[in-house]
């Protein structure tokens, strides 16, 4: 069975060799110059990210991203225009390039329209794992190469926003089903959707439940605790994970309100301000995702979930069946319980040490 | 580049749109730059020289700190690496600096294998990345990265052309590490000298197809300064730790009869602009050429050597699992072939061991048997002088018996007294 691997403490990110003296520095050097240099080569090569969006149909997904990020990523389905409802699950992904202050961003956003809209919801989430998986495949296939490019391309799903409907009781036997599997394979971060039909204090109870059924079920969501660095990332991340899942609204369309101009809803009692806390917790999850944790989120997909990936993937290969021609992009097996899959390699020692020991005595 | 890469990307089928309002994402590369910070640099120099031209002198001078280490002789067998690794802190920022230098490089009198030493370290630095990259659980991320990212080749300031020496190491290097060639101690060559020394060396460097390291020159913010620094490569350095007072104010320099030299004047050596260029504006482009470069070249070649190719991209892992699969046999087989020998060696040495058990065994017994027999020589005697003993005894008993049956006789036919007195004189007889 494989453990999800814990990103270590800084204490020991500098891995110690074996004679490390502390030496006192008697002028300016300018070791500090090599923070810029960083920031340049950043700045010249680009940034990346890509974004999952999850959930029912009608829950505000394509106008959440525009919201997000300011720019008419998606176009939103309007109600009442017939679009056929997708039979099965099909995941749709979009690239854009956004630019601010000279930071150059690719954005991929993957939906899911068709997701827990059928009768029968069984195993919708596999093609959806099946998707995850099949990006951390092309990047381990690339990372394996001989002669391989100077900057793999990243499309793993760095994060996957899950839209939890707006009932005001508890999460579902299908929320919890997928946030169960997903939550092993990728970030994932549950917002409350929709959240202009609840109150406040039913926002809060619902919260509250929704908090409970996470830990019963022992479902890790993003910030996972067991990720947390040191004691500053700790009380970050807590006053985070106190307020998870967020209850978000999304527009796109400007309103006045006293003079100002104001993304918001409006409704016939008021107008839903996006943008302010009293309202809603947008500002929260775009703080969250894009200002303070999009590298963070980067670099756990980069260094658990992925070496996760790829520590099944190079137990189980040799098992599969070998030759040309096999890219398989079917969904691959759930890494969940692997207790029992876990590597014929091991098991093959075993016989063969059995053998030898049987050959002498 | 970045044009290119918009254009690249466009191409792919992907568009820019354009912002409504301020999205925050511009803090991206701080996010980066803080993450960096708190997991520390780690930067590694290799110093190859001959022994007596101020490596250790201007590693302290580069980076402003006495580093430990007593000089080395000139009779070394042959040429040796030594590596040392320290900790330095600048503001928030720290550094795991690693300085390994040449010990004996250019002393011995056969110079043939000077070279290996130093490229066989190389290779191990490389192998052991690669290695950690190709375990199946790795821990990339905190890995202490210990392949060399700068070598900095002390030339020797004769002032005439580089030594065969030298050509040779260099050519032996070129591919491996990133070559920056500097000429040690100038301050024993003059100016008009230098200029003549430096257009020598460069030239011959390139007759040669030596490829020493170039500053990076297509980034817009660096390429002017790179560029006016390639062209006074090599640098002509001098180092000097000791601080003498010059006008008013302390300065790092050398001082000698005719004249001091200053360590960070411009005019009097190329110090400064080592430094520049390899602390304050390259120092990232170093580790990723040797990262990209290098590296990859290293890991290609070696597992190329190995026996994976590229040729079906789809099966890339099985191969990958494959020869691991026959490895691991290979592997496996040769355990099983020294766990015979030593099974053989074990069963050897158990019958020599029972052997002498035996012998001692046997040794053991014969002494017994030994002992047994005196005992019972022993016993026999004792048994003899306890019969005779017995014999005595019983004898006694009888002349007592006989001596009390004529007594009683005798004091039934005739007196007491005349008894007792032959009793007595009997008893007196016998005492």
């Amino acid at each position: 069975m494989d453990p999800l691997r814990h990103s270590p403490s800084p204490s020991s990110s500098r891995a110690s060799s074996p004679r490390t003296l502390s030496c006192e520095r008697l002028g300016y050097v300018g070791i500090e110059a090599v923070l810029d240099q960083l920031k340049i080569k950043a700045m010249k090569m680009g940034f990346e990210f890509n974004i999952m969006v999850v959930g029912q149909s009608g829950l505000g997904k394509s106008t959440m991203v525009n919201t997000l990020f300011k720019s008419k990523i998606w176009k939103s389905t309007m109600p009442g225009l017939r679009v056929p409802m997708p039979q099965t699950l099909q995941l749709h992904s979009v690239t854009h390039v956004i630019e601010e202050n000279g930071v150059k961003l690719k954005l991929t956003v993957t939906d899911t329209p068709g997701f827990g809209d059928q009768i029968n919801n069984d195993k919708c989430w596999d093609p959806i794992l099946g998707y995850i998986n099949e990006q951390y495949e092309r990047y381990l296939q690339e990372e394996i190469l001989i002669t391989r490019q100077r900057h793999i391309p990243d499309t793993r799903v760095h994060c996957c926003i899950y839209f939890v409907p707006p009932t005001g009781h508890c999460l579902r036997p299908l929320d919890l089903e997928f946030l169960q599997r997903l939550c092993r394979a990728v970030n994932v971060v549950p917002v409350i959707a929709r959240a202009d039909s609840l109150t406040i204090e039913e926002r809060e109870a619902f919260r509250h439940r929704i908090q409970d059924d996470l830990k019963t079920h022992s479902i890790e969501v993003y910030p996972q605790k067991s990720f947390d660095e040191d004691v500053n990332d700790k009380i970050l991340n807590s006053k985070i994970r106190e307020r998870i899942p967020f209850a978000v609204v999304g527009a796109d369309r400007e309103h006045m309100v006293n003079g100002r101009c104001v993304l918001g809803r409006k409704m016939k009692w008021g107008i839903i301000e996006v943008e302010n806390m009293a309202h809603c917790e947008f500002p929260l999850l775009r703080d969250l995702l894009i200002r303070s944790h999009l590298q963070d989120l980067k670099d756990i997909t980069h260094n658990v979930h992925y070496e996760n990936y790829r520590i099944i993937r190079l137990k189980e290969s040799h098992a599969l069946p070998q030759g040309p021609g096999w890219v398989n992009l079917a969904p691959a097996p759930p890494p969940a319980p692997t207790g029992t899959r876990a590597s014929p390699g091991p098991a093959k020692m075993c016989r063969w040490a059995e053998d030898n020991s049987d050959e002498d005595f | 580049m970045a044009a290119t890469d918009i254009a690249r990307q466009v191409g792919e089928g992907c568009r820019t749109v354009p912002l409504a309002g301020h999205v925050g994402f511009d803090s991206l590369p701080d996010q980066l730059v803080n993450k960096s910070v708190s997991q520390g640099f780690c930067f590694n120099i290799l110093c190859v020289g001959e022994t007596g031209l101020g490596k250790s002198t201007l590693m302290d001078t580069l980076f402003n700190t006495k580093f430990e280490g007593e000089p080395a002789t000139h009779t070394q067998p042959g040429v040796q690496l030594r590596s040392n690794t320290y900790d330095l802190q600048e503001s928030n920022v720290g550094l795991k600096l690693t300085i390994v230098s040449t010990v004996g490089f250019g002393d011995q009198i056969n110079k043939e294998d000077s070279y290996k030493p130093i490229v066989e370290f190389i290779d191990a630095q490389f192998e052991a990345y690669l290695q950690e990259e190709l375990k199946i659980r790795r821990v990339l991320h905190t890995y202490h990265d210990s392949r060399i990212h700068a070598c900095l080749y002390f030339i020797a300031p004769t002032g005439h052309s580089l030594k065969s020496l030298d050509l040779v190491t260099m050519k032996k290097l070129d591919s491996k590490v990133n070559i920056i060639p500097i000429i040690a101690k100038s301050d024993a060559i003059s100016k008009s000298e230098l200029t003549k020394f430096k257009i020598k060396i460069t030239s011959e460097l390139v007759n040669n197809g030596v490829q020493i390291y170039q500053f990076p020159t297509d980034d817009e913010s660096v390429a002017e300064i790179n560029g006016t620094m390639n062209a006074h490569l090599p640098f002509a350095v001098i180092g000097s730790t000791e601080e003498l007072k010059i006008g008013n104010k302390m300065m790092k320099a050398r001082q000698y009869p005719w004249g001091t030299v200053q360590v960070e004047n411009e005019a009097h050596c190329d110090f400064v602009k080592l430094r520049e260029m390899l602390i304050r504006v390259n120092m990232e482009d170093l580790r990723e050429q040797t990262h990209s470069r290098h590296y990859e070249l290293y890991r290609r070649c070696k597992l190329e050597e190995m026996g994976f190719k590229d040729t079906d991209p789809d099966s890339k892992p099985f191969s990958l699992q494959e020869t691991y699969e026959a490895k691991r046999n290979e592997f496996l087989g040769e355990l099983q072939k020294k766990e015979e020998e030593m099974r053989q060696m074990f069963v050897q040495r158990v019958k020599e061991k029972e052997a002498e058990l035996k012998e001692a065994e046997k040794e053991l017994h014969e002494k017994f048997d030994r002992l047994k027999k005196l005992h019972q020589d022993e016993k026999k005697k004792l048994e003899d002088k306890k019969k005779s003993l017995d014999d005595e005894v019983n004898a006694f008993k009888q002349r007592k018996t006989a001596a009390e049956l004529l007594q009683s006789q005798g004091s039934q036919a005739g007196g007491s007294q005349t008894l007792k007195r032959d009793k007595e004189k009997k008893n007196l007889g016998f005492l």
